[in-house]
């Protein structure tokens, strides 16, 4: 009895939350090409903002092909093609007028291999903000520095360090280290490539942590081969297969009531 | 028997110890492939290697120490007093070898018999004359002392072919019985194919690595030899360097600090040429060019690498010199006298190091890992931000070395600044006035007539020396940042 009522608790307060949320992207009809290979068709989907919605499938399905469509990392390959229509805040980012260099600054990225540049912890960090121009001084910059390695959680680790090689750090730190530098440019939506994949489980779990965390003030797009990722962190997931949108809705109704069969076959293992 | 003959002989019985090895052992398993220990193939090889190997080495020891060891025995048998006035034993020696070829001549095309060739005395017939006719020319009268020693010298090269071949062949068939008989199903052929190859890569491995040995030590000995001539204080202090050949009287004033300052000066223009220039197009090219523009003006860039030194310095000699000579020349701005200078090589030997920069960097740009782009334009940073502050960073490493690799390229060039920079040693900053390097004088010191056991002609070891211990400090310290920086990104 009691679950039963907590659980309808939770489902009255996850609709009022659902309901005060905007949409922060919104993709429509989104075709994507790499040469003659058409990689992902016929994409429709609406992501909230202050919300993580977490990307499912097996591999090559295009659910990357989707995420680098988000900020244009597709354009630095010189083979992709993308047509339909993506809007963030109802902008449309492949318009002739919008600069990807901008809209990178505003929608961030983590990889799926922790990737810090050859240079130090503090000049990881500042890299972002420095290009953007985002701090007035120096006492600025160390200010901004501070506050991403904390978002980050990888601040007290560091600290004392801050001038060492960020490549020095262990695979979770740094893996932290490169969210904690996407976070400095101060990004309103946080895209994020299978970041635990080649993570251990502790620091999978700080890793997801803080994801969790840093809901608060982003949307935050997660790609992910973890089921078990996808129902931890996701408050909505979309099923990628073959290149198409399988089905996208709520994390808990995808993985204990999916309309869709191949859902159903996917969580369960049965293929992918 | 001549010595192709014996080569054949060897092969052959190798190919016959191929066949029988490997049949023997098959026939040792009753035909079965299994029951052996290696593939039938590698018994038949192992035969072949013990005809070959032995024999072969035995063969190439005999060769180098035959003609040494007869040609002291004959050089101690002509008595001292046959020697002749203003003539050496070395003089002599050269004359025994060719009257003793002229008799091998005349015996194979019939002209004597061999009995003819090894009784005939020069006080009774001129071997000169009959020489002479057969096409045989010598330059004096041969005396009976020479003909004499001649005469022995076949003998004994006879008696020693023969035992060569004796021996030769005789190691070859005990090695070809030996291997033979451990031909059998359990002999592991297989690890003695492997060792074999093994010890012959070994081989040529050491075959490089003695040939440097030796350079660097004929080199050391005879710079020695110069220091034990000459002052090395003087030489590598004196800031004259104004060789006089002997027989010209007077002495050589041989400082080394000229040449030096010639060789570092036209580098350094060199460099400036090239590093820019090479480092951009390395950067155009793996960073912004299309893969058809890149597949396109690579090798074209790298087509420079493959022109030959002497063609980039008619091309200074012809265009570059003359084209600067009417800018900066008598008719210009009058700072320069003559189209050889440091500055006509300099520049047309950065040209030809543009494509050692440019390919070596494009390599290294290459390698710097696509996850460093993908973060860096993620983060919101423009193509350019991302070349300069993430790329050249991560490929600055492996940039330096290519540079100084580069560097030890141009201080090793010597055509260039032959043809272009002219033949003056001076010290001077005035980069339109002709200079020379160490290299282009280390040719002409060689290229004289002069004595070789004179300072005039020894300073060029010292000189290649010198010049060796810098190139090679460069490449050392290249390969030394290379590998220390490699591993940053992974």
């Amino acid at each position: 009895m009691k679950t039963m009522q907590t659980e309808a608790a939770e489902a009255r307060l996850g609709a009022t939350m659902n309901a005060a949320k905007e949409t922060k992207i919104s993709a429509r009809n989104v075709q994507v090409y790499y040469g003659d290979t058409h990689a992902l068709r016929d994409v429709d989907v609406d992501l909230e903002s202050r919300t993580v919605t977490a990307f499912i499938g097996p591999s090559g399905c295009g659910k990357s092909t989707f995420l680098r469509c988000l900020n244009r990392m597709n354009d630095t390959i010189d083979v992709a093609r993308v047509e339909g229509e993506i809007k963030i805040d109802g902008e449309d980012i492949y318009d002739k007028q919008v600069d990807p260099v901008q809209l990178r600054a505003k929608v961030g990225m983590v990889f799926q291999k922790p990737n810090p540049f050859p240079k130090s912890i503090y000049d990881n960090i500042a890299y972002g903000p420095r290009i953007h121009g985002l701090a007035r001084s120096k006492g600025d910059l160390d200010e901004i520095v501070e506050r991403a390695l904390r978002r980050g959680a990888i601040w007290e680790e560091v600290k004392d360090r801050l001038n060492a090689p960020g490549t020095g750090l262990s695979g979770g730190q740094q893996q932290r280290l490169c969210i904690a530098r996407a976070v400095a440019t101060e990004p309103e939506v946080l895209l994020m490539d299978e970041p635990c994949s080649a993570l251990d489980p502790i620091a999978t779990a700080k890793v997801e942590e803080l994801i969790d965390e840093l809901r608060e003030n982003y949307t935050i797009v997660i790609v992910t081969h973890s089921m078990q990722q996808a129902a931890r962190v996701s408050q909505r997931t979309a099923m990628f297969h073959l290149g198409e949108l399988v089905e996208f809705g709520d994390t808990k109704t995808i993985f204990t009531n999916p309309s869709e069969k191949r859902t159903q076959d996917y969580i369960t293992g049965r293929f992918g | 028997m001549p010595v192709h003959w014996i080569v054949l002989i060897v092969l052959a019985l190798a190919v016959i110890g191929y066949v029988m090895g490997r049949q023997k052992a098959l026939a040792s398993a009753g035909g079965n492939i299994r029951d052996l220990h290696s593939l039938p193939s590698y018994y038949g090889s192992s035969v072949a290697i013990f005809t070959m190997v032995f024999s072969f080495l035995v063969l190439i020891v005999w060769l180098i120490a035959q003609p040494i060891v007869i040609e002291n025995q004959v050089a101690g048998s002509i008595p001292p007093e046959a020697v002749r006035e203003g003539s050496t034993l070395g003089l002599m020696m050269s004359d025994v070898r060719r009257v003793a070829d002229g008799l091998d001549q005349a015996v194979s095309q019939g002209a004597m018999t061999s009995e003819d060739a090894a009784s005939i005395r020069s006080e009774f017939t001129d071997v000169r004359d009959r020489l002479g006719a057969i096409g045989v020319a010598l330059g004096s009268d041969v005396g009976p002392a020479v003909l004499r020693a001649a005469q022995h010298y076949r003998a004994l090269n006879a008696t020693g072919n023969l035992f060569m071949t004796i021996v030769v062949l005789g190691v070859a068939l005990a090695g070809f019985g030996f291997a033979l008989m451990r031909s059998h199903k359990d002999f592991r052929a297989r690890n003695v194919v492997e060792t074999t190859i093994r010890y012959i890569l070994i081989g040529a491995a050491s075959i490089a690595i003695l040939t440097t040995i030796g350079i660097v030590l004929s080199l050391i000995f005879n710079t020695a030899e110069f220091f034990r001539l000459y002052a090395w204080t003087d030489f590598f202090f004196g800031t004259t360097w104004a060789p006089s050949f002997s027989g010209r009287g007077g002495s050589s004033e041989l400082g080394f600090v000229p040449l030096l300052w010639g060789t570092l000066y036209i580098s350094l223009i060199a460099l400036a040429v090239s590093v820019p220039i090479g480092l951009f197009a390395a950067i155009y090219l793996s960073e912004y060019a299309s893969p058809r523009m890149r597949s396109f003006a690579k090798p074209l860039i790298e087509v420079l690498a493959g022109i030959p030194t002497i063609v980039y310095g008619l091309f200074a000699l012809l265009t570059v010199g003359p084209l600067l000579l009417s800018v900066f020349g008598d008719g210009g701005l009058g700072w320069m006298k003559a189209g050889t200078a440091v500055m006509t090589a300099g520049l047309v030997m950065g040209i030809m190091l543009i494509p050692f920069v440019s390919s070596l960097s494009d390599d290294i740009i290459n390698a710097v890992p696509q996850a460093m782009r993908d973060g860096s334009l993620g983060l919101g940073a423009t193509h350019s931000e991302t070349v300069r502050q993430v790329v050249l960073p991560a490929a600055l490493p492996g940039i330096v070395g290519a540079i100084l690799l580069a560097a030890s390229r141009a201080i090793g060039e010597t055509m260039i600044v032959v043809l272009g920079a002219g033949a003056a040693a001076k010290l001077s900053l005035n980069p339109f006035e002709a200079m020379t390097t160490v290299t282009a004088k280390i040719v002409s010191q060689l290229t004289g007539d002069s004595d070789f056991a004179s300072p005039e002609a020894l300073v060029a070891f010292a000189l290649g020396m010198t010049l060796f211990i810098i190139t090679l400090g460069l490449n050392i310290l290249a390969l030394y940042i290379v590998r220390k920086y490699r591993e940053q990104y992974e």
